[in-house]
């Protein structure tokens, strides 16, 4: 067994699907970026609300102004450079820290697949995409061979998204209910010729099933090279089928089916490469990318790339589990929900009305929290109890700072669940303003009167 | 193993054919929820006639007006203000439909900011070029509330307001004349642009920011939380402030503030329940039918029906005048306030999350 270890991790192979994967990925990110400065979402997101939501821990790292256009143009050229493999080591690890700043500057956007970019971003840095067929090794004797692992361990993250996007789909709201998947197919009664259909309970029901079954088994098929092919046209068809029906997913289609090409065998992408490498050749910009070079030597191996992408793919694989430290309904109290691939999991919809108390003078007032916050803001706040926190001390310390001596923050708060009727969500009695935000169990969180039975 | 890899797949790819293949014939062609037929009950039945009952109630507040310029007498300014009670009370009914027309000219502003800007009516009875539509400024001297103050608070007694009308060359008798004239003008404006457009507008049930059913969702839960909730009781009941007793609407007529408050609930219940306010109160599809469809069982939309009920037995309790009520009970417009709220939230978080309206209008991604 260690033997087989040992000769695993000293074994080679071509960096080919490697090199793809730089090139699509830095793509992929290159154009994400243009969409969303194009889009006006720089403007809507981050530097018009007046108030950003943080991540526990990083309530440090906030919009900079007109200094975060900075930070997005750091973020395109840095795919750029990741694309050409122009100063790799350093383009990566911009990349990775401009992308994951971005998406740390509020948590009101937090979206599955931007952490996923952010988490291959970070592997990217210790994997060697750019030995070969890039700027950086124009000036190499020899084609480098790399070590297995380090296509592996792409591989692996992958499947590990796929496989707890379909474990947190086994709950009896899913596949019992179809719910939520029930309220969204129903909501798109206008798409043309499908419509209608989509208003069927077995529709629901088979889509919620057919959803589970291929996120939970796809990762397999997609290791098996007997069933690779119709597997990764599974892939195609699902996340085409899924950006048909919900289009406000984004780019999420898109990484998921280029990511997928690097489960293919080395020999596609030697292909790929070596044609895409043929074309740039002509130009003769490129000379020697791609080359056609018959000597091969083997990438030195670095223990330390080793030792943390080991880390962190077993971090990855731990951390969809914490939810299981908690107390109480996870999808009400969301404690342990986020960075788990919970995708499409839950329709919420929640009301928060806020009522701040001079305990001084024993006065109380509601506040109007569009006021302070954006659509949009108020509408991911309103359903889940950190960001309640969270705003509930931003009022507290305006009051406070107006000249009110003991101010307390109260919140009414209630949220629906998967089409059940809305509960109460927060604790009425609790003095918010007097809770420090934590990782630890909020107690402060009304308990959710129904169970969904989960794994 | 292959086998069993090969069952597996082969059950997928059926799963995933049935819902678009074998079963589609028969189930594409059989009706689901008609949203198109709602919007055409919600447009016909409701909006359409409510503009026009509004319309003529407004016809039949300029004719007694006609009557009491020719006659400043006491019987002739009580049927003036009956008139305007009933015309009032109808406004109620249209309020809601903040759309099309009534969104561009700002007609809902127009027609019910209180409380009434007394300076500013009193200023604007001596211009000359005097324009109503010159600004946010104007919407506080002009419709309902306006015409409240006129009719009831220019002076003490009604002997005192009738002499007011004809002194100082009739200022506030012209001026009176000048509002209902653009009450009238808007109204026919809105009510010409749902005739011109209604088409369309039942054509458009997409599921977007700019479809009419998003809209009208959007609107009507807007208008049961701000115009009902908030501008009736919320603010005089000094909810999120100190407590405002001049905020009550009609407050120089006094005792019609609960009247005006109780219509208004029940055009948001009849909204709801689809039913037209003519005479024979036909019901069509509506946002409880629609509910009942999505949700294969009546619970929220019975809960919601409930909460109206609610309300309203809270209403009921009420003493006509609301000014006194904040003034000595306010507790008691707080409690409606609280039925008032629970509607709110079955509107705002259950309703729209069944219904699947967006209600935040960001296009940012999402999944």
């Amino acid at each position: 067994m260690l033997y087989h270890l040992d000769s695993y991790f000293k074994s080679y192979t071509s960096s080919s699907p490697l090199v793809t994967f730089r090139v699509a990925f830095g793509l992929l990110i290159f154009i994400s970026i243009i969409r969303f400065w194009y889009n006006g979402w720089i403007e809507s997101l981050y530097l018009e609300p007046n108030f950003h939501f943080s991540y526990f821990g990083f309530s440090w790292v906030k919009p900079l102004g007109t200094w975060t256009y900075v930070i997005f143009l750091i973020c395109m050229v840095s795919s750029f450079f990741m694309i050409l493999g122009y100063k790799y080591r350093l383009a990566s690890v911009a990349l990775f820290l401009s992308f994951t700043y971005i998406e740390l500057m509020d948590k009101t956007t937090y979206l599955n697949h931007y952490y996923l970019v952010s988490l291959l971003s970070f592997m990217l840095i210790f994997l060697p995409a750019a030995t070969n067929n890039s700027i950086d090794a124009i000036k190499n004797k020899k084609i480098k061979q790399v070590p297995i692992w380090t296509i592996d361990s792409i591989k692996i993250m992958l499947c590990i998204v796929y496989f707890y996007a379909g474990f947190a789909k086994i709950n009896s709201d899913w596949l019992i209910e179809a719910q939520p998947l029930k309220i969204w197919l129903q909501g798109n009664y206008d798409i043309p010729i499908i419509g209608n259909l989509l208003q069927k309970n077995i529709t629901h029901h088979l889509m919620s099933w057919g959803g589970m079954l291929y996120d939970c088994l796809i990762p397999f098929f997609l290791l098996i090279k007997r069933t690779r092919w119709i597997a990764f046209f599974l892939v195609v068809f699902f996340h085409i089928l899924t950006k048909i029906l919900f289009p406000a997913i984004g780019m999420f289609p898109y990484i998921m089916i280029i990511s997928c090409i690097v489960f293919f065998d080395h020999k596609l992408h030697d292909n790929l490469v070596l044609k895409c490498g043929k074309l740039i050749n002509r130009s003769k910009h490129f000379a020697k990318y791609g080359a056609n070079l018959n000597e091969t030597e083997n990438q030195k191996q670095s223990p330390i790339a080793l030792f943390i992408i080991l880390t962190c793919l077993i971090f990855q694989f731990l951390l969809p589990l914490r939810y299981k430290l908690y107390p109480g309904e996870l999808f009400w109290t969301e404690q342990g929900y986020r960075f788990s691939w919970r995708v499409m999991l839950v329709e919420k919809k929640g009301y928060a009305s806020f009522r701040i108390v001079d305990e001084q003078n024993d006065t109380s007032f509601y506040v109007n929290n569009m006021d302070y916050l954006t659509p949009f803001q108020e509408k991911q706040m309103s359903f889940q109890p950190d960001f309640i926190l969270e705003f509930a001390h931003y009022l507290g310390d305006i009051y406070r700072d107006r000249g009110m001596k003991e101010v307390a923050i109260y919140v009414d708060a209630f949220a629906t669940l998967n089409g059940r009727k809305s509960e109460r969500l927060i604790d009425p009695n609790v003095n918010l303003y007097k809770i420090k935000p934590s990782l630890l169990h909020k107690k402060w969180i009304n308990p959710y009167s129904r169970e969904i039975f989960k794994l | 193993m292959k086998k069993i890899f090969a069952i597996i797949l082969i059950s997928f790819l059926l799963s995933c054919s049935t819902d678009s293949e074998s079963e589609s014939n028969n189930l594409l062609l059989e009706e689901s929820f008609d949203r198109q037929a709602m919007l055409v009950n919600l447009t016909e039945n409701i909006i359409v006639p409510s503009l026009t009952i509004l319309d003529s109630k407004l016809s039949d507040l300029r004719n007694k007006l006609d009557v009491f310029t020719s006659d400043t007498s006491l019987a002739s300014l009580l049927s003036l203000r009956t008139s305007f009670v009933d015309a009032y009370k109808s406004w109620q009914y249209v309020e809601m439909f903040n759309i099309g027309k009534a969104e561009e000219i700002y007609y809902a502003q127009k027609m019910n900011v209180y409380p009434s800007n007394v300076d500013r009516i009193d200023s604007n009875t001596y211009k000359s070029d005097l324009d109503l539509d010159a600004g946010r400024n104007e919407f506080s001297a002009q419709g309902f509330p306006a015409v409240d103050f006129l009719l009831y608070g220019i002076a003490e007694s009604d002997s005192e307001i009738i002499s007011k009308f004809t002194e100082e060359n009739g200022r506030y008798l012209s001026y009176l004349n000048t509002v209902i004239d653009k009450m009238i003008s808007n109204t026919t404006l809105v009510l010409n642009d749902w005739m011109d457009n209604k088409t369309e507008f039942v054509n458009s049930f997409d599921n977007n920011a700019a479809s009419s059913l998003n809209m009208l969702v959007n609107d009507y839960v807007y208008y049961y939380e701000k115009g009902l909730r908030t501008n009736k009781f919320g603010i005089p009941a000094g909810r999120w402030a100190l407590k405002r007793s001049q905020n009550v609407e009609a407050f120089y007529a006094k005792t019609l503030s609960k009247t005006l408050a109780t219509e208004a609930l029940k055009a948001c219940r009849n909204f709801f329940t689809g039913t037209g306010l003519v005479s024979n109160q036909i019901q069509g599809d509506s946002f409880k039918t629609y509910l009942e469809f999505l949700e294969e069982s009546n619970e929220i939309s019975n809960e919601i029906l409930n909460s109206f009920d609610n309300s309203q037995a809270k209403m009921e309790l009420l003493q006509d005048n609301f000014y006194h009520i904040v003034e000595n009970d306010n507790i008691k417009l707080l409690e409606v306030f609280q039925k008032l709220q629970e509607g709110v939230i079955l509107l705002k978080t259950d309703m729209i999350s069944i219904m699947d309206i967006s209600v935040d209008y960001m296009d940012a991604d999402g999944d």
